[in-house]
C-alpha cells in the first residue's frame, strides 16, 4: 500500500505501555486511556483499553464490525459512562465530566450515522460549533448591541474560512439535510473543527465515499492536522486510508486491543490477520 | 375497623377502574407511541350507552353491559381507522393533536346529543345490594368491579403473553419495521390493540356507572387523564405496571378524600406522579430505553 | 448563482422597514377602531387575538424551537395572571384608569406586566430544571401535572392561608382593566421582536441545535441543560405576560379557566400554524380565534365544528399550515425588487440550467 511521505513516522514507547510518534514524545500525550472498560448489562463491550495519542499524531482505530470502536469514541466523549478505567485529556482526568464539558476540554467528534442539525443551514451548523467563539450575552442579542454584531461577523468569517477547507463556502445557505452524503460528512468535520479542538475524533469519515473522494479526504485530513497542529483519531474500514495516513494504529477485537503499532507492524501481525480473515484451517 | 375496611374497598374499587382504563392507554402507547386522549371519552360513551340501554330501553342489565362493551370496541377501532391510520407516517405531534381533536369531538358531540346535564342512575342501579360479613359489608357493585378487573387483567396478560396475536402486538411495539418484514400485518395488529384497549375501556365504563351511577359528557376527560397518570406511574407499556399505577392512584384519592381534602385530590395525584417520575423517570416498572449513538 | 442576483437590503434598513410596517398596522387598526369600522365587539376580539398570539408564540419557543412538548402552558399563564392581578388590585391603578389618566397609570401597568412575566418565568425555572431532565412524552406529562397542580393550588390556597388571596373558585374580581388595544398590540410586537432577536443569535441557534440533535449539540459543546431551561423560562415569561393581559381584559379571574384544555388550545394554535414558525403561530392564533368567534352563532355546534376542523386539518395537512416556513417582509421585498430591477435574471438562470 502507498504511504503518504508526510506521515512516515517512527513510534517510540512512552510510560504505561503506549507508543506515540517520535516527534511528539517530549510533549505529554493529548489523550491517554488507562484500563478503560464498559459493560452493558452482562456484556463487556470494551475492556482494558490502553492508548496514548501524541499531540500531532494521526491515529487509527480499526477492527471488525462490532469490535467496540464506536463505543470507545462514546466513552472518550462521555456519551457513555465508563464502568472502569480513566481517560486523561491533556493530563486532566475526565471522570464525572459531561459530553459538553469534554468538548470544552478539547475533544471534538463526528458520528458514524451522521448527526447534523439537518433542518438548519450549513452556516448555522458551523456557527453552532463556533458558539463559544462569540461572547455576547442575551441582552446583547435582544438589543443588538455592538458585541452582537462583532461576534456574529467574526464567527461568520471564521465559518467561511473553515468551510473553505472543503471548498464548501458556496453552500452556506443550503439546508444541511439536503446536502449530498459526502458533503454532509465533510460538514460534520468542519463543525467539529469549529469548536477548536486539540483532538478530533472521526468515526468512519470515508464511509460511502468513492475512491477519488476518499483520496481527497486523506489529503484533507493530513492538511487539517498540519494547519491546526492537532491530533486526529479515526475509525475507518477503508484500509487504503488507514494505512496511508495513520501513524499509530490500534486494532480492536471483541472489545480488546489485539495489536498496536505502525501500519507496517499491523499489516504483518498474525493476530490482526486472523481477526479479519479468520483462522487458517489446519490442513 | 369497618371504616378502614370500607375505605380499603373504596380504594380497590376506584383503583380497579383506573387500572382497566390505564391498561388501554398503556397498550395503545406501547404500540404506536400515541397518548390517546380520546381513550377517556370512550368510557364516557360507554357510560351513556349503558344508561340509555337500562333506563330508556329497559334492556336486561347483562344485555346493556354487552352492548356497551361492543359499542366501545367498535368506536375505538373506528377512531383508529378514520383518524389515526392516515397519520401513521406523520410527525408524532400531529397524531397527538388528532387524538385531542377526537377527544374534543366526542365530548362536544355528547354534549350536543345527550345534553350538558349529568344523567343519574341511582334509581335504577346496574347492580344493587350488598354482602354482609359480620360487622363489615361490601356492595355487590364493589365486589364485582374488583373481580371483573382482576379477571380482565389476567385474561389480558394471557392474551399478550401466550397467543399469536399477543406475540404480534409485542413484536410491533418492539420494532414496527422488523415486525412487518416478519410478515406481521401492521394494520390488523394495531386495530386489534385498539379493539382490546377499547373493550377494556368499555368494561371500565360499565363498572364506573355501576359504582358511581353517573354519566356526563365531560366525565371521561379527567378520568382518562388520571388513568393515563396511572399508566405512566406504573411504567408505560407494562401491564402489571398499569395495574399497580391504577391501584396506587385509587388508594391515594381515597385516602385524600377520607382526610377531608377532596378538593386537593387531583393536585396530590399529579404531585405523586411528578415525584415518581423524577426519582424513576420510566415509572415503577418501566424499561429504560437508551439511544444508540 | 442565485446569491449574486438577489438584491440584499442592508440590515439597518430591514429593521426600519419592519418597524414602519408594524407602526402602520397599528395605525390602520387604531384608525379603523376610532372610525367605527371595527366595532366594539370586534376590537374586543382583536385584544383576544393579541393575547392568543402571545400565548402561541411563546409556546412555540418551547415546542417549535426547543422541540419539547410542554402541556402546562396555561399554568404559567395562570401564575402570571394572578401575580399581575393581585399587584394591580393593590395599586391605585383601577382609579387611574377610570379617571382616564393613562400617563400616571403607565408605570403601574409596566410593573404589573413585568412582574407577571418574572413570576411566571420563575415558575418556569422551578418546573423546568427537574422536568427538562426528562424527555419527550415524559416531559409532556410532568408539565401537564404541574399545570394541574397550579390550578388546584389556586383554587384551594385561601383555605390554607386563612386569608383572601386568590379568592379560590369564586374568582378574583374587579381587576383594573388595563388591556387596551394599543397596550396589547405593543406587547405582541415586543414579544415577537424579543423572541426573534434571541432566535437569530448564538443563544437561539443553541436552542435549535437541541431540537435538531441533542447528542450532537452536546458534542460541539452546547450546554444543553442551560439552553433548555432558558427556552423554557422564556416561554413561561411571555405566557405570564399574556396572563396578565388576559386578566386586565376580562377584569376577573377563575382558576377553572386554566384547565388542561386551555394548554391544549394553545398547543393546537402552534401545531396548526406549523411548529417552529413564528408567523404560523401568529396566523393560526388569529384564524382560530376568529373562527371560534364566528362559530358562536351556531351555539352548541361550535365546538363540534372546531374539533372536526382540527381533525380534518391534521389528516390532510399534518405539518401545519406553514410547516416551519418563516416569513420576512424584507425577504419578500428583496424578491420583488430582484424581479423588478433584474428582469434578465430568470432567463439567465434558465440558460445556465440548460447548458448543464
Amino acid at each position: 500500500m502507498k504511504r503518504d511521505p508526510r506521515t512516515v513516522t517512527k513510534l517510540v514507547p512512552v510510560p504505561s505501555t503506549n507508543i506515540i510518534p517520535e516527534r511528539d514524545v517530549d510533549k505529554s500525550p493529548i489523550l491517554e486511556c488507562r484500563h478503560l472498560g464498559i459493560d452493558f448489562g452482562g456484556l463487556t463491550a470494551v475492556d482494558d483499553f490502553n492508548m496514548a495519542i501524541g499531540r500531532t499524531e494521526i491515529a487509527g482505530l480499526i477492527g471488525p464490525n462490532g469490535a467496540g470502536k464506536t463505543t470507545v469514541f462514546n466513552l472518550l466523549t462521555r456519551v457513555y459512562q465508563p464502568t472502569r478505567g480513566t481517560v486523561l485529556v491533556d493530563g486532566h482526568d475526565t471522570a464525572g465530566k459531561t459530553t459538553t464539558q469534554i468538548s470544552h476540554m478539547g475533544i471534538a467528534r463526528t458520528f458514524q450515522n451522521i448527526r447534523l442539525f439537518k433542518e438548519l443551514t450549513v452556516m448555522d451548523n458551523v456557527l453552532i460549533g463556533l458558539h463559544h467563539e462569540m461572547d455576547y450575552r442575551l441582552p446583547g442579542a435582544i438589543f443588538r448591541l455592538p458585541g452582537y454584531w462583532r461576534g456574529e461577523r467574526i464567527a461568520r468569517d471564521r465559518a467561511r474560512e473553515l468551510l473553505g477547507i472543503f471548498d464548501m463556502q458556496d453552500m452556506v445557505d443550503y439546508k444541511a439535510g439536503s446536502l449530498p452524503y459526502g458533503a454532509q460528512r465533510r460538514l460534520e468535520i468542519v463543525r467539529a473543527l469549529a469548536t477548536g479542538p486539540s483532538l478530533l475524533l472521526l468515526d468512519e469519515p470515508a464511509a460511502g465515499m468513492n475512491p477519488s473522494e476518499t483520496a481527497e479526504l486523506m489529503d484533507n485530513i493530513v492538511r487539517i492536522r498540519d494547519t491546526f497542529q492537532i491530533a486526529i483519531m479515526l475509525i475507518e474500514h477503508d484500509m487504503n486510508l488507514v494505512m496511508g495516513i495513520c501513524e499509530g494504529i490500534c486494532v480492536l477485537n471483541f472489545g480488546r486491543i489485539i495489536a498496536k503499532g505502525t501500519p507496517e507492524d499491523i499489516q504483518a501481525n498474525p493476530a490482526v490477520i486472523e481477526a479479519y480473515l479468520g483462522k487458517k484451517k489446519e490442513a | 375497623m369497618s371504616y378502614v375496611f370500607s375505605q380499603a374497598v373504596n380504594a380497590l374499587q376506584l383503583g380497579s377502574i383506573y387500572a382497566l382504563v390505564a391498561l388501554g392507554y398503556s397498550m395503545v402507547y406501547g404500540i404506536i407511541l400515541l397518548l390517546n386522549f380520546a381513550h377517556g371519552d370512550i368510557i364516557m360513551v360507554g357510560a351513556y350507552v349503558t344508561y340509555y340501554a337500562m333506563t330508556s330501553f329497559h334492556f336486561h342489565p347483562l344485555v346493556s353491559v354487552v352492548l356497551a362493551v361492543v359499542m366501545c370496541t367498535i368506536l375505538g377501532v373506528a377512531i383508529e381507522k378514520v383518524a389515526y391510520t392516515p397519520l401513521r407516517s406523520a410527525p408524532r405531534l400531529s397524531l397527538l393533536i388528532t387524538a385531542i381533536g377526537i377527544s374534543f369531538l366526542l365530548e362536544n358531540g355528547a354534549q350536543l346529543i345527550f345534553g350538558t346535564d349529568t344523567k343519574s342512575m341511582v334509581q335504577e342501579p346496574l347492580i344493587s345490594g350488598s354482602l354482609s360479613l359480620g360487622d363489615v359489608s361490601i356492595t355487590y357493585a364493589a365486589l364485582i368491579t374488583i373481580l371483573v378487573s382482576v379477571v380482565s387483567m389476567v385474561a389480558l396478560t394471557i392474551l399478550v403473553q401466550r397467543t399469536k396475536l399477543g406475540k404480534a402486538m409485542r413484536a410491533v411495539s418492539e420494532d414496527m419495521g422488523a415486525a412487518q418484514l416478519m410478515g406481521i400485518s401492521l394494520n390488523r395488529t394495531i386495530s386489534f390493540t385498539f379493539a382490546v384497549g377499547s373493550a377494556l375501556a368499555g368494561i371500565g365504563s360499565v363498572l364506573h356507572i355501576a359504582s358511581y351511577f353517573q354519566a356526563s359528557p365531560m366525565m371521561g376527560s379527567m378520568l382518562g387523564l388520571k388513568a393515563f397518570v396511572a399508566a405512566v406511574l406504573g411504567g408505560i407499556g407494562s401491564i402489571p405496571g398499569a395495574m399497580i399505577g391504577g391501584f396506587a392512584i385509587g388508594l391515594v384519592e381515597t385516602v385524600v378524600t377520607a382526610a377531608g381534602l377532596s378538593t386537593w385530590k387531583d393536585g396530590v395525584v399529579f404531585a405523586i406522579l411528578i415525584v415518581v417520575l423524577l426519582l424513576k423517570p420510566t415509572g415503577i416498572l418501566g424499561k429504560k430505553i437508551t439511544e444508540k449513538v | 448563482m442565485m446569491k449574486q442576483n438577489r438584491i440584499r437590503i442592508p440590515m439597518p434598513l430591514r429593521y426600519l422597514i419592519n418597524i414602519l410596517l408594524t407602526v402602520a398596522l397599528w395605525g390602520a387598526l387604531t384608525a379603523l377602531i376610532a372610525g367605527g369600522v371595527i366595532t366594539n365587539y370586534w376590537s374586543g376580539i382583536l385584544v383576544t387575538i393579541g393575547i392568543n398570539i402571545i400565548l402561541a408564540v411563546s409556546l412555540n419557543v418551547a415546542t417549535g424551537y426547543l422541540g419539547q412538548l410542554p402541556l402546562g402552558h396555561a399554568g404559567f399563564m395562570a401564575v402570571g395572571a394572578y401575580a399581575g392581578s393581585i399587584y394591580m388590585k393593590a395599586t391605585p391603578l383601577g382609579e387611574l384608569i377610570r379617571s382616564g389618566d393613562t400617563l400616571a397609570a403607565l408605570p403601574y401597568m409596566l410593573v404589573a406586566l413585568v412582574l407577571s412575566g418574572v413570576v411566571a418565568g420563575l415558575f418556569g425555572l422551578i418546573i423546568g430544571i427537574p422536568a427538562l431532565r426528562l424527555k419527550g412524552d415524559y416531559l409532556a406529562i410532568i408539565t401537564l401535572g404541574f399545570g394541574e397542580i397550579i390550578r388546584v393550588v389556586l383554587t384551594n390556597i385561601d383555605s390554607v392561608l386563612g386569608f383572601k388571596f386568590t379568592y379560590g373558585a369564586a374568582g378574583l374580581k374587579q381587576i383594573p382593566k388595563i388591556s387596551s388595544f394599543t397596550l396589547v398590540f405593543i406587547c405582541v410586537a415586543v414579544t415577537c421582536l424579543v423572541i426573534h432577536m434571541v432566535m437569530k443569535s448564538r443563544h437561539g441557534r443553541a436552542i435549535l441545535s437541541i431540537r435538531e440533535n441533542e447528542i450532537a449539540a452536546e458534542s460541539v459543546g452546547i450546554n444543553t441543560t442551560y439552553y433548555k431551561v432558558m427556552a423554557f423560562v422564556m416561554s413561561a415569561f411571555f405566557a405570564g405576560i399574556a396572563g396578565c393581559l388576559y386578566a386586565g381584559y376580562l377584569g376577573s379571574l377563575f382558576p377553572s379557566t386554566f384547565k388542561f384544555m386551555k394548554s391544549i388550545e394553545i398547543l393546537v394554535m402552534v401545531v396548526l400554524g406549523g411548529m417552529g414558525s413564528m408567523l404560523g403561530s401568529v396566523l393560526s392564533a388569529t384564524v382560530l380565534t376568529v373562527i371560534s368567534e364566528l362559530l358562536r352563532s351556531v351555539g352548541d355546534l361550535r365546538m363540534v365544528f372546531y374539533s372536526l376542523a382540527l381533525v380534518l386539518m391534521m389528516i390532510f395537512r399534518p405539518k401545519g399550515l406553514l410547516g416551519s416556513y418563516d416569513f420576512s417582509m424584507s425577504r419578500i421585498l428583496e424578491k420583488a425588487l430582484g424581479f423588478l430591477f433584474r428582469p434578465g435574471t430568470r432567463k439567465a438562470q434558465k440558460k445556465g440550467g440548460a447548458a448543464k
